[in-house]
């Protein structure tokens, strides 16, 4: 609780600021909200494409987001753990994708599972296709969201004490096991918070995703393709809907996210 | 049973160096020394979670440097925060078990929380408990993985008296019981009341292992001379000198004469302070080692005052308030510091 002798000018100048950065944020969202009509919005849920391409947002990234954490938590409790030559390099290139352009990223991704290169080949043998296909969704979304994993694991490990780890190996626990019973769980909240953010990330891509696959179209793609074709107007209620079911996910999963 | 071959490490800016004990079946054995010297590390060390750069150990017998942390079945007890936070009590004691893949785990933690004292407690999760229970349950874990060798890094260090001595009573029930305990600490009543034996450390290296009689009565540190209250403690070198039955210890360019029947080399000296004389003249009279220093500190003492003079070592006299008086000593005053040959106390 802020006590009378807290307020001081500066105080004050500090909350004035921050009160202008969050409107920043809060006012152009509100406004969409504001601008669209009860009808227009059950008409945008009730179009079978816009319902489609929310979902298809949803799980691709929702997958991408598991599959990937499989290879990133690893990596995180590595980076955490272990020294090594060149460390300072690798935590570099995990940061990658988050300075690139996200086209740029499609671009080079899309380099890597046309079915010309090893990848497509290799995956087309168990019939799968990553072009215009959500595997390749998934791959452009895991890419320019893995950082926000790798990133949050990563200090979540680093946070744990090592001396528990040492402990439970005293105890005869093989190292294993102390990453499952201990470092994993003492994680497990800055892990959530990564694969949150991850998801999230992912589900809001855009350029990566439009480069690797226009269709089946995500939401961002669905609300792009009908601003550019039919304008303002008709694109508003759909991301209305999308940003309304990406921030009650969001807020869902923090809350959860509390009582873990 | 534990036999510590020389080891040598260096972790960050400690340094440990031809560190060599060897503890029995039983032994109750405690290192002794200031924060920071290193005690930790040997610890670590022992237990596996830190390589040696050099030297051996050696448990029951086989090698075990190079082996598996889990497999040297030696259980180490940190002062605080070594229990598993998200686990709860019961959890926390069964998990060497679970680890091992034993059976009957309810009644084996059962037995090692009853052992301690905690079998109230086993539902609660380690931030509810205070800093007794916390130890006792880190103990029952360390007996529930069956390891006969505990390692107890300042174990007491942050408890209340009253649990400090319940925990110590604790500690001597286990040894009994046929644990074997190294216990590192900087407390020295906490090492006389619980070693068998005791290993002093300084600077990284084991300086004095002997019995607590031994290390008590024939100090061989500046920091148990210290605790001891021995005032006037010096490390330096006896030599004998000719046609005369006095001999001559050396320490800082000091030379100071004393009777004694000690061998020529490197020894201790202790003076007591009750046997110093100052006086603002060199006295005439039978003492055979007289210094001039200057008043450093005055300090009141339970009976007259310690009066403490640099004459290239410090030397610590206890003088009368009267003495005081007549003598006009004061802080920054030149004196005589003056002693019998006869007052130095002299070991190897």
């Amino acid at each position: 609780m802020y006590k009378l002798n807290n307020i001081t000018p500066l105080n004050l100048l500090f909350t004035f600021l921050g009160g202008a950065l969050l409107l920043f944020i809060v006012a152009p969202i509100a406004g969409m909200y504001l601008n669209t009509s009860g009808s227009e919005l059950t008409e945008a849920i009730k179009a079978k494409d816009v319902r489609e391409s929310i979902w298809l947002s949803l799980w691709t990234s929702m997958a991408g987001t598991l599959l990937f954490s499989f290879l990133a938590i690893p990596l995180a409790f590595i980076l955490a753990r272990k020294d090594f030559p060149l460390k300072n390099i690798v935590n570099g290139i995990i940061d990658i994708p988050i300075i690139i352009p996200h086209s740029a990223a499609g671009i080079a991704i899309l380099g890597v599972v046309t079915r010309e290169s090893w990848l497509g080949k290799f995956a087309d043998l168990f019939g799968i296709q990553f072009v215009g296909n959500p595997a390749g969704i998934i791959m452009a979304m895991a890419f320019v969201s893995i950082p926000f994993l790798i990133n949050a694991a990563r200090d979540g490990f680093a946070a744990v004490p090592e001396r528990l780890e040492k402990v439970a190996l005293t105890l005869g626990a093989s190292p294993a096991r102390v990453f499952f019973t201990i470092s994993l769980p003492l994680a497990w909240r800055s892990i959530l918070s990564g694969l949150i953010l991850m998801w999230g990330r992912g589900m809001s891509e855009f350029g990566a995703v439009i480069i690797v696959a226009y269709n089946p179209q995500t939401a961002p793609i669905l609300i792009f393709e009908r601003f550019t074709s039919f304008g303002l107007k008709y694109s508003v209620p759909a991301a209305v809907i999308f940003v309304s079911v990406c921030l009650l996910m969001f807020v869902f999963l923090r809350v959860t996210k509390k009582k873990v | 049973m534990l036999k510590v071959e020389n080891i040598s490490l260096r972790a960050g800016t400690f340094e440990l160096s031809n560190i060599s004990f060897e503890v029995s079946k039983g032994d109750y054995f405690v290192i002794l020394g200031v924060s920071g010297v290193g005690k930790s590390l040997l610890l670590e060390s022992i237990a596996g979670l830190l390589n040696t750069t050099a030297g051996k150990i050696y448990l029951r017998g086989k090698e075990i440097s190079e082996g598996k942390i889990q497999k040297r079945k030696i259980s180490i007890v940190y002062q605080d925060s070594d229990l598993f936070p998200h686990l709860t009590v019961f959890e926390n004691i069964a998990y060497p078990l679970k680890s091992k893949k034993e059976r009957g785990i309810k009644e084996k933690v059962l037995k090692a929380a009853e052992q301690v004292g905690i079998e109230d407690k086993l539902n609660r999760k380690p931030e509810t408990l205070s800093g007794g229970e916390y130890q006792r349950v880190s103990l029952a874990r360390s007996l529930a993985a069956g390891n006969d060798i505990f390692l107890l890094d300042e174990p007491l260090a942050s408890l209340d008296s009253k649990s400090k001595s319940e925990l110590r009573q604790l500690l001597r029930k286990l040894n009994r019981e046929g644990i074997t305990i190294i216990h590192v600490t900087h407390d020295y009543e906490e090492a006389i009341s619980l070693a068998n034996k005791i290993g002093v450390m300084e600077k990284g290296a084991l300086v004095h292992i002997a019995s607590p009689e031994e290390v008590f009565h024939h100090p061989k540190s500046e920091f148990v001379a210290h605790f001891i209250g021995t005032k006037n403690f010096f490390k330096g070198n006896l030599k004998s000198l000719s046609q005369s039955d006095l001999k001559e210890f050396t320490t800082k360019n000091l030379k100071i004469y004393c009777l004694t029947n000690a061998a020529d080399g490197e020894s201790y000296l202790t003076i007591l302070p009750e046997e110093i004389s100052l006086s603002n003249e060199i006295e005439k009279g039978s003492s055979r080692n007289h210094f001039n220093g200057k008043i450093i500190d005055i300090a009141p003492a339970k009976l007259g005052f310690e009066i403490f003079v640099d004459a290239g070592v410090e030397l610590i006299a206890i003088v009368s308030g009267d003495s005081k008086k007549d003598l006009q000593l004061d802080i920054g005053k030149k004196v005589w510091v003056n002693f019998k040959a006869a007052s130095c106390k002299v070991y190897k």
